[in-house]
């Protein structure tokens, strides 16, 4: 049945060629965790993603019942962890899962940096990586405040604070960031549900096809 | 089947895909359960609520009671007021639901004056007899909804609407 929904589009498409191309390659014997065990800190990278997909499964499920308003969000983030089905289980996903994203990423870091990977001719795709790695402190930052309790609102504030210390337009981005020069609050919370839920996963969206499609174009780096 | 050998290609393709698949069930039933919670939600037998409409001044031309009650919509609590056409049929006392069963607009008791003794919705002029029974040839497939009633105190009781029984 399904080789022949298959077969039906492949005769008219021409798909065969494509996900060959995404999903066929060889994984050299030094990148394999079968061949050598201690080969599976490549895996790390890969993980990153996994729970990267998790978080944001888990995150569009949960708009379905938060609200980015002073008045409602905390309360529908507590409706939503003790009134819904799994709603425990599904706001625990992106809460435990927003830690790990960045363990994870670190992780794959320290592989690359030790493995020298980011070596000629891979500068770009480590440069890459760093922004990738701002992008997910980005929205970890945005991501806390949300819940608007307690820990969230005092976070926010000390994290804006540090902000505006850089020299110079160190006020200018603290209220950029607060929507207002003096309070953290309606305007902050929308601003930062608009970055964490629109802007930076879509810059996040970008630099990922850009990591994977360099990282395809250039292969895994040799052996040590 | 029995003379046909597993390859190890096609062992391995198998246990992969089920491992696979039981591990992305994990991840995606209680994502799909969390998202698909309002349908399964029970909904709560409606209560009674309290009218400051006296039973005794009830007539037989229908008069619109407001009733106002507390709705909670998830996290968000709100005062509700809703309205229903009452009437009285010999000594019986009936309540109907306002709703109209065509798109659901608000009806009015003789809202066209080209029609009297009849419920008329002004949307797209759908009409129905004074026992709630939708007039042939108007846009509403079904009669009015009723309200199930009591008496407290002399006073008229609201409770949640029904399908109609007059009809």
């Amino acid at each position: 049945m399904l080789n022949k929904i298959y077969d039906w589009v492949d005769e008219r498409l021409d798909i065969t060629p494509i996900w060959r191309d995404i999903a066929d390659h060889e994984v050299p014997e030094h990148v394999n965790p079968a061949h050598h065990f201690s080969a599976f800190v490549y895996c790390f990278g890969g993980l990153t993603f996994f729970i990267t997909v998790i978080q944001i499964l888990s995150g569009m499920f949960l708009t379905m019942y938060y609200v980015p308003d002073i008045e409602n969000a905390w309360e529908s983030v507590f409706y939503l962890q003790n009134e819904v089905a799994f709603g425990e289980i599904v706001r625990g996903m992106h809460h435990w899962g927003a830690s790990l994203v960045i363990v994870m990423m670190f992780l794959h870091t320290l592989r690359v940096f030790f493995t020298g990977s980011y070596k000629k001719p891979r500068e770009l795709n480590w440069m890459v990586g760093v922004l990738i790695f701002a992008v997910m402190l980005g929205l970890g930052f945005t991501g806390y405040l949300l819940p608007w309790d307690m820990k969230a609102l005092f976070a926010t504030k000390v994290g804006i604070e540090i902000a505006a210390s850089v020299p110079f337009i160190g006020g200018m981005i603290k209220t950029l960031l607060a929507g207002d020069e003096h309070i953290i609050g309606a305007q902050t919370l929308t601003r930062f549900f608009a970055i964490h839920v629109f802007f930076l996963p879509a810059a996040l969206f970008g630099l990922l096809a850009a990591h994977f499609i360099m990282i395809r174009r250039q292969g895994i780096s040799g052996p040590l | 089947m029995s003379n046909n050998k597993v390859s190890r290609r096609q062992f391995l393709s198998y246990t992969l895909t089920g491992v696979g698949g039981f591990m992305a069930a994990g991840m995606l039933m209680p994502m799909v359960r969390f998202a698909i919670d309002p349908v399964l939600q029970k909904s709560e037998g409606g209560d009674f609520v309290l009218t400051e409409k006296k039973i005794a001044d009830i007539t037989e031309i229908p008069e619109r009671v407001d009733f106002t009650f507390e709705q909670v919509d998830a996290w968000y609590k709100s005062d509700i007021t809703n309205a229903a056409w009452v009437y009285k049929e010999g000594d019986q006392v009936i309540a109907l639901s306002p709703v109209c069963k065509h798109l659901g607009c608000t009806v009015n008791w003789e809202g066209d004056p080209a029609h009297k003794n009849q419920f008329f919705c002004p949307c797209h002029a759908g009409r129905y007899e004074k026992n709630g029974q939708n007039v042939p040839k108007t846009p509403p497939l079904g009669p009015l909804d009723q309200f199930e009633i009591r008496e407290n105190d002399g006073f008229l009781e609201i409770g949640k609407a029904i399908p109609n029984t007059l009809v």
